[in-house]
Parts: C-alpha cells; sequence; structure tokens
C-alpha cells in the first residue's frame, strides 16, 4: 500500500506543458455558466488590461489537474477514483490566465492523514508560466476511502 | 464595486443544476469521475444519488464574486471546503444552488469576502472565503 507516508513529499509533473486556448477557456466558461464576454472576446479582454481572453475563477484546476492524473496514474499508488472525494480546495493566484499561457505545473504531496477509515491527501500544485513565473498555487485536500474501508 | 464597507453584501445569486450542466463540466474540466453521471456508481460507494463535482460548485461561488468584482481577474485567493455533497436528480428541473456573500474585511488594495453556498436548507460548502482586488 502506497497511500501511507511514503506518498508524502512526492512530485508529479504535468506530462507536457499546457498551451491554454481561446477554446479551453470559453468552453470552461460556458460550462460554468461565465457569460461575462472577458472569457470569449479579446477585444473586451484587451480593453479591461489583459492580453487575451481571460480564464474563469477556477480555470487553474484543468490545468492542476493533469499533475493530479499522473499520481493516479502511478502504479505504486493505490487510489480508486471512485473512493475519492475532493475534500478542500484553494486558488491563490498571483496573476489571472489568459489565452496563449504555456503553463507548467508540479503537484507535490504534503501529508497524508488517516482518520476513520479515510486517507485524507493533502496536494501542492504549482503553476508556472513559459518563463517560469509563478501563476497560481493550487492547494487541494482529496479524501480517499477504500472499499474495505481502510482508507488504503 | 462603489465604496465598501464591512457587512456589505454581495447580490444573491441563484444557480440551476442538472445533470447536463454536470457532463458539460466532466467535459470541460477533463473530470470524468462516475460519481458525477452514473447512478450506478454513485449508489455503489454510498452516495444518496449523483452529485455535483465539488468544482462545479467551488465554480458557482466563483462567479458570484466576478459578476460582484466585475472581472474575473479581481478575484485572487479563493478557497473552500466541500462539506455536503449537491445531488443532481434525473429531471429536468435539477436543483438550485444559492450564493450569498458578506464583505469580512477591508485591507490594502483588497476586500475579503465570506461566501455562503446553499443547495435548499444545506450549507454545501464551508469556509469559503476569497480575496477580490479593488485595483483597477
Amino acid at each position: 500500500m502506497a497511500l501511507d507516508a511514503d506518498l508524502t513529499g512526492r512530485s508529479y509533473d504535468l506530462k507536457a506543458p499546457y498551451d491554454v486556448s481561446r477554446i479551453d477557456i470559453a468552453r470552461f466558461a460556458a460550462a460554468v455558466g461565465e457569460a461575462d464576454p472577458v472569457h470569449t472576446d479579446a477585444a473586451v479582454a484587451r480593453e479591461r488590461g489583459h492580453r487575451d481572453v481571460l480564464a474563469p475563477v477556477t480555470f487553474p484546476i484543468v490545468v492542476a489537474s493533469g499533475a493530479m492524473h499522473q499520481l493516479l496514474a502511478d502504479p505504486s499508488v493505490e487510489i480508486e477514483l471512485r473512493h475519492l472525494v475532493h475534500s478542500a480546495q484553494r486558488f491563490e493566484s498571483a496573476r489571472a490566465i489568459c489565452a496563449g499561457d504555456v503553463l507548467s505545473a508540479r503537484l507535490t504531496v504534503e501529508s497524508v492523514r488517516r482518520a476513520a477509515g479515510t486517507s485524507l491527501i493533502a496536494t501542492r500544485t504549482e503553476i508556472t508560466d513559459a518563463d517560469g513565473a509563478h501563476v497560481c498555487t493550487s492547494h487541494a485536500t482529496l479524501a480517499h476511502r477504500s472499499p474495505d474501508g481502510t482508507g488504503g | 464595486m462603489g465604496s465598501l464597507a464591512r457587512g456589505d453584501q454581495l447580490p444573491t445569486q441563484t444557480y440551476r443544476v442538472t445533470r447536463a450542466d454536470l457532463i458539460a463540466y466532466a467535459g470541460a474540466s477533463d473530470d470524468h469521475n462516475p460519481i458525477h453521471w452514473s447512478d450506478r456508481v454513485a449508489a455503489s460507494v454510498g452516495l444518496p444519488g449523483v452529485i455535483a463535482h465539488g468544482m462545479f460548485t467551488m465554480a458557482l461561488g466563483g462567479r458570484a464574486l466576478s459578476t460582484w468584482a466585475g472581472d474575473a481577474g479581481r478575484v485572487r485567493d479563493y478557497g473552500v471546503r466541500f462539506t455536503r455533497p449537491v445531488v443532481v436528480p434525473d429531471d429536468d428541473e435539477g436543483v438550485e444552488v444559492v450564493v450569498d456573500g458578506v464583505v469580512d474585511e477591508i485591507v490594502d488594495g483588497a476586500v475579503r469576502v465570506d461566501l455562503t453556498v446553499r443547495c435548499g436548507a444545506v450549507t454545501v460548502l464551508g469556509r469559503a472565503r476569497a480575496s477580490v482586488s479593488t485595483d483597477a
């Protein structure tokens, strides 16, 4: 079982940098119901001082989850998606994400705590741009309950 | 946002959520966990039914924040706990998620806002807080 203290400190990178397209942003904005044209019209975005169309507030999760998928795909980590529940999330953004950004992400497991048959996995994902500058830190806490109720 | 004071309320926002929204969100976010679309899988892990992605509910809070702030780029720090699931029935009505907010603190160049996000009588996000830039 790898769902123990061993996991703490492990890091997972996005397989390849994430090219943020206008279509990605428009699709995410539509999915969460953000009707502000700043998400779809580059002219509006530029008028408001953005380089290109602006990503919605929680869009960084799309980039961070790419690194999370690398954690879930690690054969030494026994996590079953259906037993995984997101228990907390925070985004600390240095700047908003725009179309044209090329983003990297590195997820680090900060801690694993067990309580009442559930493992609480605290992660931190640093999202950086093509220049290596900090864009956003995504903090996600996941609760994993194993089928046998051991949390493993 | 105009002039702000501690205790100012954000306008209440009511958002309707249906199964179709969850499918669209699964695609846009690349989160295909079957508890968000399969009753069978949801029941097998002890859930009362298909539930919304926590991140979808968080995004609705983000939508209320960016609507109030006038631009999504002003929301700089936003965190929540997913305390109760939003169960979304397989019908055309879906459920309503209601977002309220109050200005808790005004600091240099930013305001801190506490959100209350409810589905019916149940609060579904805990410690939902954001920092919103007041600089142009």
